[in-house]
């Protein structure tokens, strides 16, 4: 079985529509009524939900086949695919490296030909960084555009499900399909136009404003940068403007991401207790003592990590110290993102500062991993709508240029990225 | 470390830290990882430092109260909500035993 997979299945369409004869592939933290869903984690190594997601529903209806779930970091938790506990995946597109996380087999999977179109989550870059990383296209929606309803929740206020494709109309179609209110999800909204995002894949940039947020170029690597040039040069010979803007919120985003995801983690995963779902453990103790013992079995590492780490950023006199002025650091974030586009029309810079990471390379150092997401996670702190598109490899692989836009404005981000793929 | 010790900063946590919020979180460690995690937590709380010096920001967040009639509709069975319980009797889950 190939290694983008942890589960291979075949989900038949329950209708026809736009998707007729489309196959996709979803992340394994997307509930699948009767196909296992594991989040790639031991904890959820036999849990089979009793329902679809929303977005598994309204694709089948559209005509779509789902073929398998997808390999990923543990609950999301990761920027390597690496953190699974089902194994790694490596990237189809740069033999020896990770495919980026978390979904990195829904990019790998897109990347290698093996599906049509896949389903990740971007709680804070995990749909945009792999996309990067595999050389496809990752969109992560305005928050409230998709409903998580399914979604095995890690940070809520962040997330969102995003579809990858190989080119930017292609993803744009399963937006379509993807988009709009459930009332299963009471913060999800319609979308602002009738118009379809698909049909936006002009490529029109003629009279275009593009900003470049010096802050989000800074700490790139020079290949990196060299592609990322060459990407707004061809913008430009195709009538886009750009210029220069500054967000000196961004400083602070990653210390902000960080702190409100793992808050929000440290209580989401207090479910996993081994009572409702879970691996059975024999323990002598109270129930404690069988909490502690089936999260000590049930979790990886990293998520250990985070839980700890939210559950002390809440504990009794550090939540104002962390928690609180992490709040602040989002709502400061929002409003320099706001304000830059009274200017531009999207922002754009390279989606990850460096290119794949070698297998095994960054396991070591957490502190190191979360500072390669400095460019996508300012984007769910302020809510808004991203698109990460190929632009060109270095010698270590593919190159993303990520396209941030407006809050529900993915119709111009759609228009700019499809300039490009 | 306590709360307020923001002259000196988060550098310093040690194991028995870490052992009393892996406490609060439920969740056992092993020796090593207790030892692993105050290290590499000093480090990311110590990055997380820089928070401190995030200026005010005026801004009201657009909430909207989304409701809906209160009604009775299908849920799960009872079959289908305990399906992946690793232990369950009578149509109950089977929980530890609480003290």
């Amino acid at each position: 079985m190939s290694d983008v997979f942890i589960t291979e299945a075949e989900i038949e369409p329950t209708g026809s529509g736009p998707l007729d004869g489309v196959t996709v592939a979803v992340k394994d933290n997307i509930s699948t009524d009767g196909v296992r869903t594991t989040c790639g984690s031991a904890m959820l190594a036999d849990y089979v939900p009793p329902y679809d997601a929303t977005v598994v529903e309204r694709l089948t209806e559209a005509g779509a086949t789902v073929v398998g779930k997808t390999n990923m970091d543990e609950f999301g938790m990761g920027t390597t695919t690496e953190t699974s506990a089902f194994g790694p995946t490596e990237n189809p597109t740069a033999p020896g490296r990770v495919p980026g996380g978390s979904s990195g087999g829904s990019a790998a999977a897109v990347a290698a030909g093996e599906v049509d179109l896949a389903l990740g989550s971007d709680t804070g870059g995990s749909v945009r960084c792999p996309a990067a990383f595999c050389g496809v296209v990752g969109i992560k929606p305005t928050y409230g555009l998709v409903s998580r309803y399914g979604l095995v929740a890690y940070a809520n206020s962040l997330e969102q499900i995003g579809p990858l494709a190989p080119t930017v109309e292609a993803a744009a179609g399963a937006l379509d399909v993807m988009a709009g209110v459930d009332d299963r999800d009471a913060t999800t909204r319609e979308p602002p136009t009738e118009a379809s995002y698909a049909d936006a894949a002009d490529g029109d940039v003629e009279g275009l404003t593009v900003g470049v947020a010096t802050e989000l170029l800074e700490g790139a690597d020079e290949g990196v940068r060299e592609c990322f040039e060459d990407a707004l040069e061809e913008l430009r010979e195709q009538g886009a403007t750009t210029e220069t803007v500054s967000l000196p919120s961004v400083e602070t985003a990653v210390q902000a991401y960080y702190v409100i995801a793992m808050s929000e983690a440290s209580s989401n995963l207090a479910r996993f207790d081994g009572v409702r779902y879970g691996p059975a453990t024999e323990t002598d103790g109270d129930w404690n003592d069988a909490f502690a013992a089936v999260r000590e079995e049930g979790f990886g590492e990293e998520v250990k990590r985070r839980v700890l780490l939210g559950t002390y950023a809440l504990s009794a006199g550090y939540h104002d110290k962390y928690y609180e002025q992490a709040q602040d650091a989002r709502a400061w974030v929002k409003q320099d993102f706001d304000s830059a586009f009274e200017d531009v029309d999207v922002l754009a810079s390279p989606t990850m500062p460096v290119p794949p990471f070698e297998l095994g390379e960054s396991l070591d150092d957490p502190l190191q991993m979360y500072l390669a997401d400095a460019n996508t996670v300012p984007v769910n702190l302020a809510n808004l709508p991203a698109i990460s598109v190929p632009a060109g490899e270095t010698a270590e692989g593919p190159v993303g240029l990520q396209l941030v836009g407006p809050a529900f404005g993915e119709e111009t981000l759609v228009r700019a990225g499809s300039a490009l793929a | 470390m306590t709360a307020d010790d923001g002259d000196d900063g988060a550098a310093d946590v040690d194991d028995e830290e870490v052992r009393h919020v892996a406490s609060l979180a439920r969740v056992d460690l092993e020796e090593a990882e207790v030892e692993r995690f105050a290290a590499q937590f000093a480090d990311i709380l110590e990055y997380f430092e820089a928070l401190e010096e995030v200026p005010d920001v005026d801004a009201d967040a657009e909430l909207t109260n989304v409701m809906r009639p209160d009604e009775v509709r299908e849920g799960l069975t009872q079959e289908e909500a305990l399906r992946n319980a690793p232990e369950t009797e009578d149509g109950y889950f089977v929980g530890p035993r609480v003290s």
